[in-house]
């Protein structure tokens, strides 16, 4: 892959939105078939330019003048914000308190440097092989009670495009919920509580909800790979001190030190801490007899942590998808649910990779042209479809389809309320 | 609701007529009332309702909510009051007509502020539960179905193939037997409280809810409603209040003082003036103990002080000469010439006994008005100490009055749940040395009068017995500010015209 320099990246960004960037399939996504009128109108969109810039309340009248301000912007990063009550560009002439944020999408933003603590090969804004699983762990059980306990049905899973992992629930009826119930979400979707000064950051009660419980089995497929041989969280003594840390001051405490030192493997030591945790402590009466000690241990190492402020407010600005990321020069790129475990960020184009394989095309096309101008215009609408950024427009399209059939259905549904033919 | 003349009005409704328009014991409140009123039957509704409220506030200070003691307590004051509260029983008509105009009443008059709409969703809340707690579990569906709430409850195999989930996920629900209870599907954002905290369970955007839980879903939504209701009504209300004849009775009701106005002379002349000091420590409510300690300190009191106290020792039995006296006394030793006495204070006096200007006979405040209006600032001492003192300056207070810290944490927790009157109750209670003090206070004379009675074993020194709580005053002559009594000038017979009343309680 072509190495990326962010030096060249107005450059770069200026091919990206002429050529590449799939405006299409983008606008048929935020227009939601055009069922509500002014929609897309009426959609906040924020750049931030060169040098830092940053403008809010964007808004465009349709694709073609969306295609036309980002080429000549030419925006370092693109966020989308809510739809509003009126025209975002035009809310200082609103009367003063009715310029109000009244629909967005469910979003969530998992990030990998929340996950510090319990990470070992890397820290702050790197990323690995290794600790990537956690994002893998973290879609799967999100996505699971997002569709089975909630019914929500579209949801569109982006790489962010450097640390993490965002998700847009693009349902009609998700769209319109309060920020009470978005918080309500989150709350439901959170296990892992509390900050550095927090040593145990997970507590089950006796009753374990069903979410909990399929969250626990989502982990057990992944946690030996993951977390007893790439982290290998009992390697030595100083981490699986970190272990014991999250065992509560008992017999077993000191029963686990001396006899992990006997073993010779993060493997071998969470086997003999299952069996020691599953025990019941006769002389202790407060301390659950079962598993689990156990499932706390793995939550706090393995469940995902959201961040509520993203989604809870309905006029939060998020990363669009197939934005650019400015350091590394990645594509946030959907992600497709089918392939999540062989889902490799490192493998995801950079600007600098796509606009060089289309330069390396379009110069070998070009000698076959007369008119320059002429092929301009016929690989326009085709030019990502030759690039590896393609597989992952794919999956937009699905999402897209998705989208359409819903509505179809919805439509259908009303239509036959009213009886039209 | 309307107000009409004689010849428009409703015929009677019979039979299923009746049962139809109101299918329950219990409801939302979702429509207003369409009928046509007296302006009398509407004055007695809402006073009646005002003193349901006022025994449900009450009673759920001083007992667990949800228990047999109070739910039979509860029970007999809705009883009393003619108020509609059982399912199951005959012709319950007029007691669920009754319920459902008067609470529509009441709303005009506590929208008003954000402290009156609290407080009176807070009762009505109260006794919606209660009233749902009695409900046969039968009848809960059809009374969901009839409230338009889309609440449907679940058939066994749906049960029975969910039934480790909703077990697992729902804490109210005792043991492993799930075939004897209800269980509801709703849609998850209507029970947002539960989900929030993992409580219920959760299938493809429903929750499943055992009735234990949906009771505190119903609470809630019953709770928006009403707010945003309250909101509204409150928009509308300047049209209302425009009416000379309803004005008057909104205006008071919610300050209203439902009870005796200790203005009676009755007892004048009984208290001598040297016995104040020693009733201030033992009979006087600690509003007016602080009051009269702090005219004893400072020889002065401000305006504010001088009201409050001033007719309360009226009340208490004090006549016009020894007041005037009483004050004299009191300002000269701080130094005020006693001219000047003459010239600005006595007036004053004379005034607040009626015998000046246009003679009114104020009467004594009552703790409703001492606590919801002219709150003291800066160098007052006026007030009720339970709601206008700072709490630690206040446990400072009782504890210089001796009051065990027993007492004193438990009169800071009924502050702290703003349930001032029963603080004060409680106070009674610890400096009389009794479990319960008999009474539901509402008035500082009242107080007064109860503690005399405690401390003298039943001698009385007024010479009446102690009243019964009646809407009218038993003077025709003197104005006061009584609800009532604003309306003593019209011919009761009178029905006047109001129109298209039940807009203001929808959009």
């Amino acid at each position: 892959m072509e190495p990326f320099d962010p030096a060249e990246l107005p450059e770069l960004l200026k091919l990206y939105y002429r050529r590449l960037f799939p405006y299409a399939q983008y606008y048929r996504w935020l227009n939601y078939g055009g069922v509500v009128k002014n929609y897309f109108q009426h959609r906040e969109f924020s750049f931030t330019l060169k040098d830092d810039i940053y403008i809010r309340y964007q808004s465009f009248n349709n694709q073609s003048d969306l295609e036309k301000e980002m080429q000549k912007m030419n925006p370092y990063k693109i966020d989308i914000g809510a739809v509003y009550s009126h025209r975002p560009n035009q809310h200082n002439t609103v009367k003063l308190g009715a310029f109000q944020a009244q629909e967005k999408e469910l979003v969530f933003d998992i990030d990998m440097t929340d996950y510090d603590d319990v990470r070992r090969c890397c820290s702050s804004a790197d990323i690995c092989s290794k600790c990537w699983t956690l994002m893998t762990m973290a879609i799967r059980i999100i996505d699971r009670a997002l569709k089975e306990d909630f019914g929500f049905k579209h949801r569109l899973w982006v790489y962010s495009g450097r640390r993490g992992v965002h998700c847009w629930v693009c349902d009609e009826s998700v769209r319109k919920l309060s920020s009470a119930v978005r918080s309500g979400i989150v709350e439901y979707l959170s296990l892992v509580k509390g900050g550095q000064d927090v040593k145990k950051k997970v507590h089950l009660s006796e009753n374990v909800h069903p979410f909990v419980r399929k969250s626990i089995s989502i982990i057990k497929k992944y946690f030996e790979g993951y977390a007893l041989v790439g982290q290998d969280i009992l390697e030595n003594k100083e981490s699986w001190d970190k272990i014991l840390a999250l065992v509560p001051e008992t017999p077993m405490h000191n029963d686990l030190q001396q006899n992990f030192q006997k073993h010779h493997s993060s493997l071998q030591r969470w086997e003999y801490l299952k069996k020691a945790a599953s025990q019941c402590p006769s002389n202790i009466k407060n301390e659950k007899c079962g598993p689990w000690l156990e499932w706390e241990i793995m939550l706090q190492y393995c469940f995902p942590r959201l961040d509520i402020n993203v989604s809870k407010g309905i006029n939060h600005l998020l990363k669009s998808p197939f934005s650019v990321h400015p350091k590394t020069g990645r594509i946030s790129v959907p992600i497709d649910l089918q392939k999540v475990d062989q889902f490799d960020p490192f493998a995801v184009p950079t600007i600098s990779s796509i606009c060089h394989e289309l330069d390396a095309i379009f110069t070998s096309e070009v000698e076959k042209e007369e008119n320059q101008a002429e092929s301009d215009i016929k690989h326009r609408t085709r030019d990502y479809k030759k690039t590896s950024l393609a597989p992952y427009v794919k999956v937009f399209e699905q999402f897209l389809e998705n989208l359409d059939k819903s509505r179809k259905g919805e439509l259908l549904k009303k239509s036959d309320l009213q009886k039209d033919f | 609701m309307e107000f009409s003349g004689v010849k428009r009005r409703k015929p009677w409704l019979i039979g299923d007529q009746r049962k139809a328009s109101y299918p329950h014991s219990l409801q939302f409140y979702l429509q207003p009332p369409s009928e046509n009123i007296s302006l009398i039957e509407f004055e007695n509704l809402a006073i009646d309702r005002l003193k349901l409220l006022k025994s449900v506030e009450n009673l759920g200070v001083s007992y667990v909510k949800g228990t047999e003691l109070y739910q039979s307590k509860l029970e007999a004051e809705i009883r009393k009051l003619k108020f509609s509260y059982r399912e199951s029983l005959e012709d319950e008509y007029e007691p669920r007509r009754k319920d459902h105009i008067s609470h529509f009443i009441l709303r005009l008059a506590y929208c008003q502020s954000e402290d009156l709409r609290r407080w009176f969703i807070q009762q009505e809340m109260d006794l919606l539960r209660f009233r749902f707690s009695i409900l046969p579990k039968d009848k809960i569906q059809s009374f969901l179905q009839d409230s338009h709430l889309h609440f449907e409850a679940i058939s066994e195999e749906e049960k029975n193939l969910r039934e480790q989930e909703i077990i697992a996920s729902s804490t109210s629900l005792g043991g492993p037997k799930l075939e004897l209870e209800y269980v509801y599907k709703i849609p998850f954002a209507d029970a947002l409280d539960l989900f929030r905290g993992r409580k219920v369970y959760l299938e493809n955007g429903f929750a499943y809810v055992p009735l234990k839980d949906i009771v505190a879903i119903i609470l809630n939504e019953f709770r928006a409603k009403l707010s945003k209701a309250l909101a509204l009504t409150a928009r509308s209300l300047p049209a209302v209040q425009s009416d000379e004849r309803l004005q008057p009775l909104l205006n008071h009701l919610s300050h209203s003082y439902i009870g005796q106005d200790y203005s009676i002379q009755g007892n004048a002349g009984k208290i001598s003036l040297d016995q104040i000091d020693s009733l201030s420590t033992k009979s006087f409510p600690p509003c007016m103990r602080q009051l009269h300690k702090a005219l004893r300190e400072n020889h002065h009191l401000r305006h504010g002080g001088r009201m409050q106290y001033g007719l309360f020792l009226k009340g208490i039995g004090l006549t016009l000469e020894q007041a005037l006296q009483f004050w004299k006394q009191e300002f000269i030793k701080g130094k005020m010439d006693p001219d000047k006495f003459d010239k600005g204070y006595s007036y004053n006096i004379r005034h607040s006994f009626g015998k000046e200007g246009k003679r009114t006979d104020y009467t004594p405040f009552s703790c409703l008005k001492i606590i919801l209006t002219n709150p003291p600032s800066q160098g007052d001492y006026h007030g009720c100490p339970f709601r206008h003192s700072d709490p630690e300056l206040l446990k400072q207070k009782l504890q210089s009055y001796k009051i065990t810290p027993g007492g004193i944490s438990q009169i800071l927790d009924l502050v702290k749940g703003t349930h001032y009157q029963v603080a004060c109750q409680k106070y009674f209670e610890m400096t009389h040395n009794v479990d319960d003090c008999g009474f539901s206070l509402n008035h500082p004379n009242q107080f007064f009068v109860e503690s005399q009675r405690v401390l003298n074993g039943g001698k009385d020194i007024k010479k009446e017995s102690i009243p019964p709580e009646t809407p009218q005053p038993k003077q025709s002559a003197q104005k006061t500010k009584n609800a009532s009594s604003a309306l003593a000038s019209l011919n009761s017979s009178l029905e006047m015209d109001m129109e298209g009343l039940e807009d203001y309680f929808s959009e």
